[in-house]
Order: C-alpha cells, then sequence, then structure tokens
C-alpha cells in the first residue's frame, strides 16, 4: 500500500530499530573482530559447548514432558483458585533468577527441606549443584513456561469438536489420540524451541549452581575469562560461538513460533464429557503447584527473618536497582512504542530483523562487545550502570513488541481511517487516540520490562567494581560470603521489588482505568 | 460538481474504471454485486487508495492529489465511526478541531448538532453506554458540525434494524436537505436507494456506470443489476 496515507509516521520507529540493529551488530562485529582464533577451541571450550548443549536440550525436554500432564489437567479441571493458579505461572517470567534460586537451595539443597526429611531415615543429602541443578532451575522457570503455551492451544480447540468426539462416543483415549495428539504435534516443536533457546542463554542459573569442568555453560565460560583470566580474546572467540549457537536456536524457535505468546483467555475451562480419573489431574496439578510454590515460600519465610540482618549494602543495591530498573523502561518505551508503530503502518523489515537480533544476542555477548567498544574511550567499570540498563532494554525489547505490536496494528487499523477523515495530525493522533486505546498494553510491557530489569543478573557482573552492585549482584555476593541469612533477606527484598514494580505499572493503574 | 476523470482504481486483482460526473447536491446510491467494488470507489474518492490513473475533481478544483483530510468530503464507515475511549461531545468536537481545543462559539455549534441529531444531555456519555441507533446519530452529528460539501456513506446504519435504518436515512435526507450537501452512498438494499436518492451509480463487470436515476434502474435493470437483484 506504498503511498497511502498514515495516522502515525513509521520514522521514529524505523529509526529506533536501526539503532538497535547497529548496537547489537556493532557489538558483534566488536566481539568477531577481537575474538582470539589463533589457539581455536581448548578441551575446556569444548566442554562447555557440549554442557551448554546437554542441558538446555535436557531442560527443554523434562519441562515440555512435564507440561503436557500438568496443561491437560488445568484443560479438563475447574476448581476454585484455578485462575489464581494460572496466573501464578505466569510468575516466573518476571521472578529474578537469584530469588528462585535461594528458595530452590532452600528447598532441594544440601541444607535444604528435603535433604532435612531424608536425614530422619539415615539418608544422604541432596546434591544441587552441577548439572541436575541447573536442569531443576531451569524446569522451575520453564515448566510454568511451557504449561501456558500448551495450555492455551488447549484451551482454543474448539469446544465443539470435543462436543461431537463425545456425541460419537470416544473415551479418553480416543479422544485424545482424535483431538489432542495433533494439537500438540502442533505446538510442541515451537515450546520445545522456545525453552531450548531460553536455557541457552541463562547466565545466573548456570553461575550460581553449575561451575567447575563438568557444569559450565558457554555464558558461564564467558564470565569466567573475563573476571578470572581477564582474556578478551577469549571470551570474544566464545561469544562468537555462543553467538552463532543462539542465533540458529532463535531461527528456529521463530520458525516454528506461531506469533503468539501471552495469551488471553486463559481462565476459561472448556466443557468436557471424558471423565478421564480426577485424581491424576489433581495430582499433576498438587504437584506442579507444590514445585513452584514451596521455593517461593521458602524464600518467604527465611527472608523475613533475614530482613532484620541486612547490611547497609542491600539497601545501596536496591536503590540502584531501581534506579536502573527506571532507566531501562524508559529506554525500552522510547524504543518500544515507536517500533510498534512502525510495524504497525506496515514497515516491518527492519523492525523485525532488530526483534531476531534481539532474540538471538544474549546478554553477555552484548556485555563483552560492549566492554571491548567502551574501554579504548573510557573506563568500562564507571559506565556499569548504564550499559546495564541500555542492555536490559534491548533484552526487553522482543517480549514489548509482542506485546505491544499486535495493539498498536489494532489501534491503526481500527481508527486510522477515521483520523486520517477528520484531518487528524500525527501528534495529536498519538496523543489522543494511540496512547489511551494502548493504555493496557502499554502497561503491561512496562511492568514486564521493570521487573526483568530489577531482577537482571546479566551483564553487571561483567562490568561492576566491588563497590558498585544492583540487588541481584548483592545477593550472590552476599551467598559467595555465606552470609545467607542477609542473602535470604536481600532475596525477599528484591522478590518485593520486581513484583511491586508490575503490580504498579500493569495492575495499579487498571484500579482506575477508562474501559 | 464532482467529477472523476478517466479512472482506474486497483484493488488486489480487480481494477475498476471509473469516469462520471455527479451534479451538486444530488444524492447517488451505489449499488451492485457484493465485491463489484462500491466500497472500493467510495475509499478512493476519499483518499483512503490511491488512483492508478485518472483524476477528481471537485467544482474545477483537483483533490485526487490531496490527503484524505484534506478533501471537502465527510464519511462514515461500517463501523468504527467513534473514538470508544472519547465522550459524545469529544467526538463531534473532532469534526470541528481535529488538532486542538474548542473555543465557546464551537462548543455551542456542538451542542446545536446534538439537539438537531435529537441527543440533548447525552454530550458527557461514552459511545460504549449508547445504542447503536444513538451512536449513529453521533456521528451524523459530526459530520454536521464538518460542513463538507459531500458526505460518503460506506454502509454505516448496515448493523441497524430495518426501522432504525430508514429513520437514520430520513435524518440523513433531512441533513441533506437543510445543507445542500452531494451524498454518494453505497447500499446493498435497493429499497434504500428507492428512499432517499435519485440517482443510482451502478458497480459491476469492473466498471462504475454514471449516475441514472434510481427509479428507471431498478424498474428495467440491465442483465448485470437484475441477476444480483435476483
Amino acid at each position: 500500500m506504498a503511498g497511502r496515507a498514515q495516522p502515525v509516521s513509521p520514522w521514529p520507529g524505523v529509526g529506533a530499530a536501526a539503532l538497535v540493529a547497529a548496537l547489537i551488530l556493532g557489538t558483534l562485529a566488536a566481539v568477531a573482530l577481537r575474538a582470539d582464533t589463533a589457539g581455536g577451541l581448548g578441551p575446556a571450550d569444548w566442554a562447555a559447548l557440549r554442557f551448554t548443549l546437554v542441558q538446555a536440550v535436557l531442560s527443554a525436554l523434562l519441562s515440555v514432558g512435564l507440561a503436557i500432564p500438568v496443561a491437560r489437567a488445568l484443560a479438563r479441571r475447574r476448581f476454585s483458585g484455578r485462575s489464581a493458579l494460572i496466573a501464578l505461572l505466569g510468575a516466573p517470567f518476571i521472578l529474578p533468577v537469584i530469588v528462585a534460586i535461594l528458595g530452590l537451595l532452600q528447598v532441594f539443597g544440601r541444607a535444604g527441606w528435603i535433604s532435612d526429611f531424608l536425614g530422619l531415615f539415615g539418608l544422604p543429602p541432596l546434591r544441587i549443584y552441577g548439572l541436575h541443578g541447573v536442569v531443576l532451575a531451569h524446569v522451575f522457570f520453564n515448566l510454568p513456561l511451557a504449561t501456558r503455551l500448551i495450555l492455551q492451544a488447549w484451551q482454543e480447540i474448539p469446544a465443539e469438536r470435543f462436543r461431537l468426539a463425545a456425541q460419537l462416543g470416544c473415551d479418553g483415549f480416543a479422544m485424545f489420540r482424535l483431538i489432542e495428539l495433533p494439537m500438540l504435534r502442533r505446538i510442541l516443536p515451537s515450546v520445545l524451541a522456545v525453552i531450548f533457546a531460553i536455557c541457552l542463554t541463562s547466565f545466573a542459573v548456570a553461575l550460581t549452581l553449575g561451575g567447575g569442568p563438568r557444569a559450565t555453560t558457554l555464558e558461564l565460560a564467558i564470565y569466567q575469562s573475563f573476571t578470572y583470566d581477564f582474556d578478551l580474546g577469549r571470551a570474544a572467540l566464545l561469544s562468537a560461538v555462543q553467538l552463532a549457537l543462539t542465533a540458529a536456536a532463535a531461527m528456529a524457535a521463530l520458525k516454528f513460533s506461531r506469533g503468539d505468546g501471552f495469551g488471553a483467555g486463559l481462565d476459561r475451562a472448556i466443557q468436557r464429557w471424558d471423565g478421564g480419573a480426577p485424581a491424576i489431574d489433581a495430582c499433576w496439578i498438587g504437584l506442579a503447584a507444590a514445585f513452584l510454590l514451596l521455593p517461593l515460600a521458602a524464600v518467604a519465610i527465611s527472608g523475613l527473618s533475614g530482613l532484620l540482618e541486612m547490611p547497609a549494602l542491600v539497601f545501596r543495591a536496591a536503590v540502584i536497582s531501581v534506579l536502573v530498573a527506571t532507566a531501562s523502561t524508559i529506554v525500552l518505551l522510547m524504543l518500544a512504542l515507536p517500533m510498534a508503530m512502525a510495524v504497525a503502518t506496515g514497515r516491518h523489515g527492519i523492525v523485525e530483523l532488530s526483534g531476531i537480533l534481539g532474540l538471538a544476542a544474549s546478554p553477555l555477548v552484548i556485555g563483552t562487545g560492549l566492554f571491548i567498544l567502551i574501554r579504548p574511550i573510557a573506563n568500562p567499570v564507571t559506565l556499569a550502570l548504564p550499559v546495564t540498563a541500555l542492555v536490559n532494554a534491548v533484552m526487553a525489547l522482543p517480549f514489548a513488541l509482542r506485546i505491544l505490536v499486535p495493539a498498536a496494528r489494532d489501534v491503526v487499523a481500527r481508527h486510522g481511517r477515521l483520523a486520517l477523515s477528520l484531518d487528524m495530525d500525527k501528534k495529536t493522533f498519538f496523543s489522543r487516540v494511540l496512547l489511551p486505546r494502548m493504555r493496557p498494553q502499554i502497561r503491561f510491557a512496562t511492568g514486564l520490562s521493570a521487573a526483568l530489569s530489577m531482577g537482571d543478573l546479566g551483564v553487571i557482573a561483567l562490568f561492576a567494581d566491588p563497590q558498585i552492585a544492583t540487588l541481584p549482584l548483592q545477593i550472590y555476593r552476599l551467598m559467595g560470603a555465606y552470609q545467607m541469612q542477609a542473602a535470604a533477606g536481600a532475596a525477599l527484598l528484591l522478590l518485593l521489588l520486581s513484583m511491586g514494580a508490575f503490580w504498579l505499572l500493569d495492575r495499579g493503574g487498571r484500579l482506575h482505568a477508562e474501559t | 460538481m464532482l467529477k472523476l476523470k478517466g479512472c482506474v482504481i486497483e484493488n488486489g486483482k480487480f481494477s475498476l474504471r471509473a469516469d462520471f460526473a455527479v451534479e451538486t447536491g444530488a444524492s447517488v446510491a451505489i449499488i451492485g454485486p457484493s465485491g463489484a467494488g462500491k466500497s472500493t470507489l467510495l475509499e478512493a474518492i476519499a483518499g483512503f487508495r490511491d488512483l492508478k490513473q485518472g483524476k477528481i475533481f471537485w467544482d474545477g478544483d483537483l483533490i485526487s492529489n490531496r490527503a484524505p483530510g484534506k478533501r471537502p468530503l465527510a464519511m462514515l464507515f461500517q463501523d468504527g465511526n467513534l473514538f470508544p475511549h472519547l465522550t459524545v461531545e469529544q467526538n463531534i468536537a473532532l469534526g470541528l478541531r481535529p488538532n486542538g481545543r474548542l473555543t465557546v462559539d464551537e462548543r455551542s455549534q456542538v451542542q446545536t448538532a446534538l439537539d438537531r441529531v435529537a441527543l440533548p444531555g447525552l454530550g458527557d456519555r461514552k459511545p460504549a453506554e449508547l445504542s447503536g441507533g444513538q451512536q449513529s446519530r453521533v456521528a451524523l452529528a459530526r459530520v454536521l458540525v464538518q460542513r463538507r460539501q459531500m458526505l460518503l456513506l460506506d454502509e454505516p446504519f448496515a448493523a441497524l434494524g430495518p426501522a432504525l435504518k430508514a429513520e437514520m436515512l430520513d435524518l440523513v435526507a433531512g441533513l441533506l436537505a437543510e445543507t445542500g450537501t452531494t451524498l454518494l452512498m453505497v447500499s446493498h438494499d435497493p429499497q434504500d436507494a428507492r428512499r432517499i436518492t435519485g440517482q443510482t451509480v451502478l458497480v459491476s463487470n469492473e466498471q462504475a456506470h454514471p449516475p441514472a436515476p434510481t427509479r428507471d434502474l431498478l424498474d428495467n435493470p440491465p442483465p448485470s443489476l437484475r441477476d444480483y437483484l435476483g
């Protein structure tokens, strides 16, 4: 539709997308140029590559394998608290990783609840560090995501199909084969690919639960060659390998993806007539809920007593985290909103490209590149906080776009012609139509971005000196110093800050929202 | 006078030719089989669709190179004629000042328009609080304050029941008579055409035919229209 008048201008969004693409490609180029290829990959590097792949494959398979019965149970059953539980399944997405890890340690760790219980029978305690710990944490984060994605596909099956199948006399298994199996076959590749890609780039989990020659991921190896050896060439080489890996995974995830995500209408239960055993469904739902809730409860319980033991450093770090999250969220909005508007007017090319780049690049790779770029000009350490805010914004960008683009498209499609026929100018359309109509999505995206940035433990670990830390980094340092009480208190504080920021930005506004 | 000179409008696979004139103050129905391009024709006149060839003039001025809002016409679409988050008054005010605040005088114009469409006192409501017929009246009130020389209707009353639709068309006819506005109206229903329009443009076979008297056309339909009317 070239040459047709549009109620919004695509150019700010195209500019923002070009900026993001330049930032990501620039850092990647810096990484590639600096990579020390002379030595090639050493045995330790191959081990890191292998471990990265193995843990990501295991995490994806386990998450999805367990999510199928949970999603099926949730799709079939109605019970009080069902919608609360489904809402809770969305929580791990904005849950700070370090908080979840502290909770998992409390439950599954050497001195955790389960080990204590085993000790009563003279059994040895669990060991959480290493491959199984990394996979456990990844399943904790991705089982809910997989459940939501699969549940959404389940709910999208028209109720008439089940009615027809019931009328034909299909029993549980026949109904599964007839209706549900084809759906699973369609949706599972994309869910597996998404979770595989997420697990490839997760850094904080490997940092805290992995380590050592047998449990080091590429991201962790990048961090270690930075901080322990200060070997920029090796860090850059590993970054290049990681980049190739994540780019391939992101491409696969996009290829399979169906273009939707945060689904609406998940709290609707479809009426079914195939019965099945309620006990089995209840068992799956109960186990999943316990798996999610116990670690969070553990953080809350131990955090309450730890709140009083927190050193002043923690509060300083909390203030820094709030500032970084605020800056990051503002940057995100200034990028994402114009980009969504550009897509709404039909200019998707460059915007989608930068969205894909954002998915493919990992924070540590971008961080490495920025470090290399900044070092000749300034001391990267002094720029730790601005860089963290910027990288967090770029990382949240693909999610924000997924939330904002459909809404922007809808507003432009629905109201664009009327605005044009009234001779409304672009500025007025933006302030009087686009912003008010997109308020819920904008609030959701900002809430998500603020919570993600608040809980992020990634690039800050590369740049920070001992004097400065965000709250997640401070918690990691307290854990390293075996100040577990203080770490638990700080984790509770971080949990409250992240969830509070999300609630304030997303929900708070709905209390007096216009319809 | 509206003049379409050698116009070719492309819409995906088909292209529509139009070469005719409409007298100022005339009321013209546009009828034809569905998918023939009735809406496409209106969209091209309103500026939402580019012309492949040809030009459109209003009273001798070239208008086909102008943005939609700069053409001497107001248009009502099938749906989405009101902004749901703005009040009735704010929606009507956009017809006077799309980009700014109203003067006192303009405020009273809005009130007058509300009275004219028989909705006094409903200015503070949101569209969702109104019935379908009332929403149509608000849109017409806005058309009234816009004071454009042409009104294009792309079946804005299609969702209303027959009685309500007839009522709206009578209201439109009354407004047109007061203001001397030229009307182009897409319609599925030959009765609508008979009701308020003296002339009809038949759109069929990739061609928008010149306006003909509605009564003659409907009483003695050409083959393509006969198939459609059944």
